[in-house]
This record gives structure tokens, sequence and C-alpha cells, in this order.
């Protein structure tokens, strides 16, 4: 079987698999400061992520659990990003955000399709730009990254969508 | 019966012709969307070409050939699916138009608090959540038909406690888009009507895959889209009883629709004029007189034995597997598609690879069917779906191909 198709072995490198297999800081946690969840709706694919502030430094993230259930490259994008964003502060949690959603989107679709070289600070998670060259998958990738922005949004409670059920969504 | 040359009705459809992913497409997805054929394609441009004006208003000769063409497609329609009028066939948008119409207007008119709306549990959304904001919108109660787990069958021992006096309106689909259920759709209309249920039934999956005749069936609405037949997109049909669209008051309203309008008040026309406000899908229309032509040339009967055919095949060879959960019936008795998750591999992975290394075009998700998935307990799952185009080899390649993202997933385990 010919398995020479490089965008493909990018997408699903060795890390990116293991991340999704046994993924990191994965479970409930207890005592939660914040919850915030993402769904996909076109997939079903669900994640929670739950973050506790510092008690001595409301801006430090001290702990970072998440769980649901989706894809491998939502899961390792997931357990990725809470070994990233443990110990970080809001501010740099947010900039980390940016930076992603950035690696995976900017210029996309334009003449230029060359993406710019992801930013060192990123780690790992650089490992996730082949996720550029499946439209498709971009959602799976930033799913928990909605999560995590809704969960630092001050003002999360504000911007919900309308579902059948009454129950808020995040923004998109 | 003849002889059908399968091989040759595929060469009417170049859209299949061709490699992605440097692969030879191997197009599993028509019970998403199916491809059309060039008959149908020729049908729309010969149209565009040469008779395309408005229809029902000009009195000019294009007007006039408009028209005829249109009103065609209504008449081949109702033959298709044995009514008893063309005037019981209303061209909609799409399935999920039909269903709404008739949850909105229909049921808008007739379904009151305290009465029941029944469904199953393997409804599509588009069969779910009109009647959802109908309940919502009235103070009527939903009730469901429960699946028996795996199998996605009716649990029909529960019917005669479910199907009582207070049900108003019994909705369901022939043939399920995740479970491949072959659904009793006679024998479920017959139960409706004893209680004097009005009864709705979804044919999007079954249309264009297996015979439809609704006086055997016995239904007072049926609904399905162009789309999933060989036809255009942009284009549905909702068969209604006579008796039932005279009771259905008018939903969208606009030009043509109407007898006689005035600033305070309006007439409107019977049915089927009376639901098709604003100009219709002509062209629409005409590419799906080809679909139903192209259909009955080769015979439904012999199109859903040809895709039961390849779908027991690929149920039969993915259980070889191992690793694989297999959704729906076991008997053999489904329709043209297989839904499966695998142990190692999220469905979404599994689509992904399956396009980029084999050229294969599966659907992944909740297909449409998220309540049920739930009750499952699966958030998605992988489809492969078959039509008369498709071949044993295409069968035996989606095999191969599972058994590779089986081994590329599971690698380092």
């Amino acid at each position: 079987m010919d398995f020479n198709s490089p965008d493909f072995e990018e997408l699903y490198q060795s890390i990116i698999l293991d991340h999704s297999r046994k993924p990191r800081n994965f479970g409930e946690l207890p005592e939660a400061s914040v919850t915030a969840s993402g769904d996909n709706p076109s997939c079903g694919d669900a994640i929670t992520l739950q973050l506790r502030f510092d008690p001595a430094d409301a801006q430090k993230l001290a702990e970072v659990k998440f769980h649901g259930d989706g894809c491998s490259i939502c899961m390792a994008s997931a357990s990725m990003m809470t070994t990233k964003i443990k110990g970080r502060t809001r501010n740099e949690a947010e900039a980390l955000r940016g930076s992603f959603q950035s690696m995976l989107t900017l210029n996309h679709g334009s003449a230029d399709e060359a993406a710019p070289p992801p930013p060192k600070e990123l780690g790992d998670l650089r490992l996730l730009q082949g996720v550029r060259k499946f439209p498709q998958r971009i959602k799976c990738a930033t799913l928990a990254w909605h999560a995590l922005h809704q969960a630092l949004s001050e003002d999360a409670a504000k911007r919900v969508t309308f579902d059948i059920e009454g129950k808020g969504q995040p923004a998109r | 019966m003849h002889q059908i040359d399968w091989a040759a009705l595929r060469r009417d459809f170049p859209i299949l012709n061709q490699d992605v992913h440097g692969r030879p497409l191997v197009y599993l997805d028509s019970a998403a969307s199916a491809q059309r054929p060039l008959q149908v394609l020729d049908a729309i441009t010969h149209y565009y070409e040469h008779d395309h004006a408005n229809v029902h208003r000009g009195i000019h000769e294009l007007s006039n050939r408009a028209t005829a063409a249109y009103e065609a497609a209504r008449t081949r329609t109702a033959q298709f699916l044995n009514a008893a009028s063309a005037d019981e066939i209303v061209f909609t948008r799409g399935t999920t138009e039909s269903i709404n119409l008739v949850a909105s207007a229909w049921g808008g008119r007739h379904v009151k608090r305290g009465d029941v709306i029944l469904l199953t549990e393997l409804e599509h959304h588009a069969n779910l959540l009109p009647w959802q904001m109908l309940a919502q919108r009235t103070g009527a109660t939903l009730r469901y038909v429960p699946v028996l787990g795996d199998s996605g069958l009716l649990d029909l021992a529960q019917l005669d406690s479910l199907l009582t006096p207070e049900v108003k309106v019994f909705a369901f689909t022939h043939i399920s888009n995740t479970m491949a259920t072959i659904n009793p759709v006679a024998e479920l209309c017959r139960r409706a009507r004893e209680v004097g249920a009005t009864t709705l039934v979804d044919a999007a999956q079954s249309a264009g895959h297996h015979p439809l005749d609704v006086r055997e069936i016995g239904c007072d609405f049926l609904v399905f889209s162009s789309h999933k037949i060989l036809g255009p997109t942009g284009l549905g049909v909702l068969y209604g009883r006579a008796e039932k669209l005279d009771e259905t008051p008018p939903w969208q309203t606009g030009g043509e629709m109407i007898v006689s309008v005035d600033w305070h008040q309006a007439s409107f026309k019977p049915a089927p004029h009376r639901f098709e406000a604003g100009t219709p899908h002509i062209a629409g229309a005409v590419g799906l007189h080809a679909a139903l032509d192209y259909l009955d040339n080769v015979g439904r009967q012999a199109i859903f034995e040809h895709d039961q055919a390849l779908a027991r095949h690929a149920y039969e060879r993915l259980r070889e597997l191992g690793g694989v959960r297999l959704l729906g019936p076991t008997d053999g008795n489904r329709a043209g598609l297989v839904s499966f998750l695998l142990d190692d591999a999220h469905a979404h992975d599994v689509v992904t690879m399956a396009d980029v290394k084999f050229g294969l075009a599966l659907r992944g998700g909740h297909h449409c069917n998220q309540p049920l998935h739930r009750k499952l307990g699966v958030r998605s799952s992988a489809r492969a779906s078959f039509y008369f185009y498709n071949t044993r080899e295409e069968v035996d390649l989606l095999i191969d191909a599972v058994a590779e993202i089986q081994k590329f997933f599971c690698r380092g385990l």
C-alpha cells in the first residue's frame, strides 16, 4: 500500500497520535474556577475545559483539565494546549491562543498559501500546523481553544448564541 | 427481468470518472447526495438554452413552454409516486422545507395543546426539529418510538402504548440514513389511521432507492429531495393527499399563489399552487423529470437489490475485519448503506484517511442524528452509502482501506 502523502503524514505525526491516545490533564477538575465547553455541531465533538486560578494570584492558571470526546486532532490539540497553558497567566494563555489561531488560519485560502513560520513559543503545538492543509479539520484543532477563549472572557455570559434548549454556546 | 448493464449506467455519470488525491474517486456518499447522469444535465441545459421564461405568468411562447415543462414534471412526479393526481404534488426547496411546510402550516392549524406528536428515534433532524418547534409553540407533547440499540430496529411492541388517540400526527422515516433500517411504512400508516392520526413519511433515503407507491403505503404526506435521486439540488417534493392539502392553509405567501389581492385581504389558489409562492425552481423540476425517467428506466426494485447486495457485502466484510462496531440490522434486511465505528480510530480520522489515501468519499459525524447517536453512546460514526453506479470492487477497496486505517491508527500501540 502506498502511503506516500506528505500532508497526511504531517497531519498524523506520532506526537499528535500520542497526545490523542493518552491525553494529558484529562479528567474533571474539582473546585474549578471556571468551566467552559466547546461543541462542534457538525460532528458532535465536545470538549469541556476547566481552569483553576491560583488563590494567591488570580491571573495565574494554577490547574487546567479537560474532558470530552473528539477526533485525534481535537484531542491532541486540547491535550497539548493544557500542558502549554498550565502555570501561565491569563494574558499569556490568550496570547498563545492568538498565535495558535493565526498559525492555522492566517493567509488561509489566499493566493499566497505559504504559512508564516509559527512562533517558537507554541512549542510542540507547532506540529499541528499541518492541519492548515485540511480546511475541514481546522475547527477540530481549534475547538479546545474556543473553550479557552470563552473561559478567559470576562463577558463570556454575554456572548452566547441561541440554541433550541436555550443553552448558551460560545459565539464563534 | 432483463439484464442490467450497470457498468454502462455508470458511464452516464461523468463526475465519477476522475482522480482525487491521485487515486480514482470512489464515491460512497450518495445518501448525502447522489450524482447526476448526463441525461439530467442535458435536460437542464436544453431547458435553459431553448425554453426558459417565468411560469404561469406570461402568455408568450417561452412562458407557455416553461409552464408546460414545469407542470409536466409535476405530473411525472405524481406518476412516480402513484399519486391520485398531479394536484397532490407540491414543489419545495427540499425534504427539509417540505416537512417545515407541513409542521408549520398544517400543524399550526391542526395541532393543539394536549395533542401528541409521535416520531421515532430514527429521525433525521429535519424530521425532528420542525415538530419540536411545533410542540414548543403549541404546547403539544412529543413522543418517540424507541430504537432497539445498535440493531436500528424500531421497538414496535411499544406502538400500542404510544400510538394513542391523542396522537395527532405520526411522522417517521421510511429508511434510516444512519442505521439503514427499512421501516414497515404501510403497516405504520395503517396503525396510525386506526387512531385517526395524520401520517408523514420521510422518503429522503428511499425515493431513489426503493419502489414507492403512496396509495399502497396509505400515507397522508410524503416528502423527498431531488438531489438524492439524481436530480438537481434546491428542489424537493411534498406529496399530500388531496384532502390533507385542502385543510392546509397557505405557508409562504407572495406572487403566483393568489386568486385576488386587496390592501387588507387576499384569497388564494387551491393546492398545489397555494404552496408555491414566488418563481419556482423550474429548471430543477425539469431536471427532476429527467431523473425520474432515468430511475424508472433502470427500475427501482433492481436498484434496491443492487444497493442492498453491496451493503450486505460491505457489512459482512467489515464484520470479518474485527475491531469494528456496526450499526443497523444484522439480518441483511437493510438499505444500501453501512455506518460503522472503529475501536481505534475516530470517524473523522477514518474519513480523512479514506479520502487522502484511498480516494474514498465517506461521511463521518452524527449524520444529523444527534439524539440517536447519544442514545447509542457514540458521538460520531463513519458511513458508506451505495448507489447503482457503485461496484463490488469499490466495496472491496473500502474494506482494504479500513484495514489499512486500523493498522495506521494502531501503530505504536
